[in-house]
């Protein structure tokens, strides 16, 4: 069925459509829409699920961690401070590897305060022991939070499903949705190893030196096996949905000089210039990094070994390094003898425009590096 | 109820975990857990309680337990509460029946840091019963201050100096804080008085939505007294009207005050403080001045719960 729906609302179809048990939520621009639909949901009974209105992210967080623990479903929403709120509990849900779903609609981080969209907030919670998705639209909003709570589940870890702030958050756009029955069928049940109602478990042990490193180990171990958990599902997806899913999402590589990675939304403009300038022969393309944790680095080996040069976009800085998506491309790149001409651009902090003008230049750019 | 029959219930809580010698945590938690009966789920904050009970891969908990972090005990509490609440609603409880959520948190956990999660809590009506153990001090970490230490008490981070003597501020107080959410059940309670703390927590029991509890907690390590005195020196608090034993409940949408331990011929509140490290300054001549201090402090307290208890 398909919906003009902004990546808000397609978020909480989505969700409306996994039905969980809890909503524990804490509203913050820009992720407001997606609690507010949700909220609505819940109030003509569209679902079953309990809405939560804690106090604070901190609370949200630790609620939805803690209703997890009965067995059952729990997720929330957030962006920016309110994520940075969060952060004692971000490595406490995927210490105690309970697969707590979250959209966030990604935002700057203060100061100067600024309600509009980048990357800093996700980026300063990426080493959290979170799975985390980048949706471009409200299309891959809505698949993305349906493949993303599943993949978490099979293999216990929590997910952010990460939209840009306004830019997806807020635009309306054609989502076309699955039958309730698919999605639910796709979604499952979930299966939790233990509960507190079920055993009389102690959650939330004290480890000491000498168990703490195994329980990390472990830990750091579900995110390889995510990483291959997650193609299957896309596959899987791909049969009920005939949409294509996949570690990157690419554009416009045969043959490419120069190629541009990207996280978001902007891998949208990108993919439009880059189309445009292929009418006139330029040899650019795209990259688009949908699964940013865990990070296939040997599929950015595979994909831009070959290319001449290659631009990674950063929309958030790494303070006195270089920047996150572009540390781990380059890092992907490393084993081979002959390496691509790597180039660095942060872009569109504090939800500063990145037009089609701005990517032409980019890719100009880097055209010149390889002449 | 007697003492001997709630002996007999199940606690909850092994022996073998590993609180200080004369510690007054596991009274207070094993009372309460005894005068509860049917499933349980046990919600901590980090601190004392937990550091003791749950190194793994050992276990001093016989019911399910939960913890996560110091501040949100009671966000916790609301995320398990609507999970039973879900699960209820389709069905899918376990046939025991719906468990109790019962919270332990200290003082900072309580006082501090946990204070905007638990006000939520509160407003929010979950249902579970937030037992505090009132310590007074950050005791887990080394006996550093906290909104509950008493005022002129010796902490390791209100030292005493040449230019100190010991915490300046009044203690915060909780309880009244707690009873302006207009709970249907707010309690102070003693270590000193089981028996009183158990009825607290029967009656609390038996009531829907959040309900509190303060126990004071003597502790020989931040205190400084010796690990046989723990009972003593709560029961001196109660005495000397420092700590004294009320509940609040909410009938008919007005508070009704009462006394629950009534002290006719109190006790000077010296004989509660002279016993402990954290006081001794008290009892040096240049600082005569201090101690009618305090006594007029706890006077004034007393007088004014009394016409609380009356005006009902």
């Amino acid at each position: 069925m398909i919906k003009g729906l902004t990546g808000g609302q397609a978020a909480a179809e989505a969700l409306r459509q996994i039905n969980p048990a809890v909503m524990a939520a804490y509203p913050i621009t820009p992720q407001t829409p997606i609690i507010e639909s949700y909220a609505q949901m819940v109030a003509d009974h569209k679902v079953d699920t309990e809405y939560l209105a804690v106090e604070s992210e901190h609370s949200a967080l630790s609620a939805a961690l803690a209703a997890q623990v009965t067995g059952v479903r729990a997720t929330t929403a957030t962006a920016s401070q309110g994520l940075a709120y969060m952060y004692e509990m971000l490595p406490v849900v995927s210490g105690l590897r309970m697969p707590v779903l979250m959209n966030v609609a990604a935002r700057a981080l203060s100061a100067p305060i600024n309600i509009h969209c980048d990357h800093s907030d996700v980026m300063a919670a990426r080493d959290c022991g979170w799975l985390q998705i980048f949706a471009e639209n409200p299309q891959e909003v809505y698949d993305l939070n349906l493949i993303g709570l599943t993949l978490a589940e099979e293999v216990s870890l929590p997910v952010m499903v990460i939209q840009d702030g306004f830019i997806t958050s807020h635009c309306l756009e054609k989502v076309d949705l699955l039958e309730d029955e698919v999605a639910l069928s796709f979604v499952g049940t979930r299966q939790p190893p233990y509960s507190l109602l079920e055993h009389a478990p102690t959650v939330g042990p004290v480890a000491l030196p000498d168990s703490q490193m195994e329980a990390k180990e472990n830990q750091s171990q579900a995110f390889s096996q995510a990483l291959e958990t997650y193609p299957r599902l896309c596959q899987k997806y791909h049969q009920i949905s005939g949409r294509n899913y996949d570690w990157t999402q690419n554009a416009f590589l045969n043959e490419a000089q120069a190629v541009l990675v990207a996280l978001g939304s902007s891998a949208g403009t990108l993919r439009y210039v880059a189309g445009k300038m292929r009418q006139e022969n330029f040899p650019v393309g795209v990259v688009k990094a949908t699964l940013y944790r865990p990070f296939p680095y040997e599929v950015y080996n595979h994909l831009l070994s070959p290319i001449p040069a290659v631009g990674v976009l950063d929309r958030s800085l790494a303070y006195g390094a270089e920047a996150p998506l572009y540390t781990d491309v380059k890092a992907s790149l490393y084993e081979e003898t002959w390496r691509p001409y790597l180039e660095s651009f942060i872009y569109g902090l504090g939800g500063r425009d990145f037009q089609a003008k701005d990517a032409r230049e980019i890719f100009l750019s880097l055209l010149g590096e390889v002449e | 109820m007697d003492l001997k029959s709630l002996a007999l219930q199940p606690s909850g809580l092994a022996p073998g975990h590993r609180t200080c010698a004369g510690c007054g945590i596991p009274p207070i938690v094993r009372t309460v857990l005894r005068a509860i009966d049917g499933p349980k789920i046990v919600v901590n904050a980090t601190g004392c309680l937990e550091v003791t009970t749950t190194i793994y891969p050992y276990s001093s908990w016989e019911v399910p337990y939960f913890h996560s972090v110091f501040g949100n005990a009671a966000a916790s509490a609301s995320g398990i509460d609507t999970a039973l609440t879900f699960l209820e609603k389709k069905g899918l409880l376990p046939k025991g029946g719906k468990p109790k959520i019962i919270v332990f948190a200290g003082d900072g956990g309580t006082y501090d840091i946990g204070l905007q999660a638990l006000s939520g809590a509160l407003e929010r009506g979950h249902e579970f019963l937030y037992i505090c153990y009132d310590n007074s001090a950050y005791m887990n970490t080394g006996v550093q201050r906290s909104s509950a230490t008493p005022k002129y008490a010796e902490t390791t981070t209100t030292p005493l100096g040449s230019a100190s003597i010991g915490k300046l501020e009044w203690r915060k107080p909780l309880t009244e804080i707690v009873v302006a959410h207009r709970l249907p059940y707010v309690a102070q309670a003693s270590l000193s008085h089981l028996l009183d703390l158990a009825t607290k927590v029967e009656e609390a029991n038996s009531i829907r939505g959040p309900k509190f509890i303060n126990v004071l907690q003597p502790c020989p390590t931040g205190w400084g007294f010796d690990s046989s005195q723990t009972f003593t020196l709560a029961k001196l608090a109660v005495e000397t009207r420092f700590w004294p034993l009320y509940k609040v409940e909410l009938i008919e949408d007005q508070l009704k005050w009462s006394i629950t331990a009534p002290v006719a011929n109190p006790k000077p509140v010296r004989d509660f403080l002279e016993g402990q490290s954290r006081f001794k300054h008290l009892f040096v001549p240049r600082n005569s001045q201090l101690l009618p201090e305090l006594q007029s402090q706890v006077d004034r307290r007393w007088r004014e719960l009394e016409q609380r208890s009356r005006s009902f």
